[in-house]
């Protein structure tokens, strides 16, 4: 794509974040799109094109009264927001439409208005070749191949407590985050067992929430009154839908695809990213995303967290909002980690890194099945 | 106990699980580029022909990573069982259980070797579990 083409110039969580009981998933996906249409002074009636994952694009624009002359319904998990920032793109600068909305909304606690996991039945892949071994949802599922990353770099169990003890750090600093109670790595190693060798806190909490974002072109979005920021670069991949046959145990096809694209795309050198937001649904994900993007070598990423690179004052902050395991994770988190770089590039952040500039924001869907990447940048092309 | 989870067979793999009620892992080899490959498909996933066949594997196999899940799913049983990958001796990996083995992290050690044992859930399904190699 073309770099700084479009911008977002609409971007909103839910109103409430946490336990939402009052709304169900289409009206958490409604709430959120509200409140993105008003952080940047748009109607209904003024979008064109909608995307979103978990409902479809058709209930999405009806519910809300939108004619849209463009829907993009991909969904690939937890990333197909990253997914839908890049078609978006590409859409606009096509002409399919002028101004773009992306919702999420899931009511992962709550379950109102919510269906259920893995609904692929008996014959599917998935029914065939793993639900027969016991896999009792993605904490026994997204863990499998953590074990041969470990011993293939000769690390301990450790190394998975650090990204949770960095990253709640940072969700102190966050009013809205469900978790915000300083944790040491022994918190992390002795609490609760739930799938060997995964510790309760190593697991992404489970949540209710949405949020939303609106792009349009980087021309359009200077008339705006909220600060654009600018898409400098996309990818996106897809690998496979069993935890099984991920072509390597020790890292993602997909994200090393994705990421290479949109850093081709961006122009950019790893050492111009001033901040990066990795999908942490469990505490390995940004393990294999720093190594994957290639802001780390293969097997070196707990020591680079462990060192606090990626904390406060770090070089590389990550997971600002406190991520997965500490801020919120309804399901598909995607959104939660854009809308996070969409704070940190406009400087409003609750734990703002100062001067940001560039910001990496890497999306995981299902596990390990795909992925999708965005860099955004604040500056006026 | 509810009724274990089971594979529903379809054309494609069909094959693999009568092999399996019959005693035998199946695994689909290229003609052309002699790729062995898993799960069971009409076709090569590295070059595309359709030009395969199915041939009986030697069950041989060595755990690749696994967890231990802690939290039982109904149809499993009480007690915490691990549900693994193992790399099979002819190249393709897939999940399974261990057994004949404790549950633990001592007892589970990456790369130590495994046999397959089937494991008769019904007449028409038995599954591929493996054991330590003896």
């Amino acid at each position: 794509m073309k770099q700084k083409s479009v911008a977002v110039v609409g971007a909103a969580e839910t109103t409430k974040m946490g336990v939402i009981p009052d709304l169900s998933t289409i009206g958490l996906h409604a709430d959120a799109a509200l409140n993105a249409l008003a952080d940047c002074g748009l109607k209904p009636s003024d979008i064109d094109g909608v995307a979103t994952a978990g409902i479809s694009p058709t209930e999405l624009a009806w519910y809300l009264g939108i004619k849209p002359t463009w829907a993009d319904g991909t969904q690939v998990g937890g990333c197909s927001f990253m997914l839908h920032v890049r078609h978006a793109a590409a859409a606009i600068n096509e002409g399919l439409c002028n101004t773009v909305l992306i919702t999420h909304g899931e009511s992962g606690k709550s379950r109102v208005g919510a269906g259920r996991f893995g609904g692929g039945g008996g014959s599917s892949l998935n029914g065939q070749f793993e639900m027969p071994y016991g896999p009792a949802g993605p904490p026994t599922m997204f863990t499998i191949p953590v074990l041969r990353y470990l011993k293939t770099y000769g690390l301990t169990e450790e190394a998975l407590a650090w990204p949770a003890v960095i990253q709640r750090e940072w969700a102190a600093k966050n009013p809205r985050s469900t978790f915000k109670d300083p944790i040491s790595v022994d918190d992390v190693m002795n609490s609760r067992m739930i799938a060997w060798p995964f510790r309760i806190l190593m697991c992404c909490l489970v949540t209710d929430g949405g949020g939303a974002l609106i792009l349009t072109s980087a021309e359009r979005a200077k008339d705006f009154p909220t600060k654009p920021v600018y898409v400098l670069g996309t990818g996106e991949s897809v690998e496979t839908p069993l935890i099984s046959q991920m072509y390597d145990a020790t890292s993602s096809t997909a994200f090393k695809i994705s990421g290479k694209k949109a850093f081709e795309e961006a122009g950019i050198k790893h050492a111009d990213v001033d901040h990066l937001m990795v999908y942490d649904a469990f505490a390995h994900l940004p393990l294999y995303g720093l190594e994957d993007l290639g802001f780390c070598k293969p097997g070196e990423a707990a020591d680079f967290i462990k060192e606090r690179n990626t904390a406060i004052g770090g070089k590389l902050p990550m997971n600002t909002n406190g991520g997965g395991l500490s801020y919120m994770h309804s399901g598909m988190y995607g959104m939660y980690a854009l809308q996070e770089s969409v704070r940190q590039m406009r400087g409003v952040a609750p734990a703002q890194v100062p001067g940001a500039k560039i910001s990496v924001c890497q999306g995981v869907g299902g596990m390990f099945g795909a992925a999708g990447t965005v860099i955004f940048s604040n500056e006026a092309p | 106990m509810p009724p274990r989870m089971l594979p529903d067979p379809t054309p494609e793999t069909r094959h693999f699980w009568d092999g399996c009620r019959e005693g035998e892992l199946r695994l689909q080899r290229c003609s052309s580029c002699s790729e062995s490959y898993f799960p069971p498909r009409p076709f090569c996933p590295k070059c595309g022909s359709r030009d395969v066949e199915t041939y009986k594997a030697s069950g041989k196999a060595v755990l690749w990573s696994y967890v231990i899940n802690m939290r039982p799913r109904p149809d499993m049983g009480t007690e915490p069982y691990a549900i693994a990958v193992v790399k099979l001796d002819e190249g393709p990996t897939m999940m399974t259980n261990i057994v004949d083995c404790p549950q633990t992290p001592e007892a589970l050690q990456l790369d130590m070797p495994l046999q397959v044992s089937f494991s008769k859930q019904s007449d028409d399904i038995s599954l591929p579990l493996f054991a330590p190699a003896k």
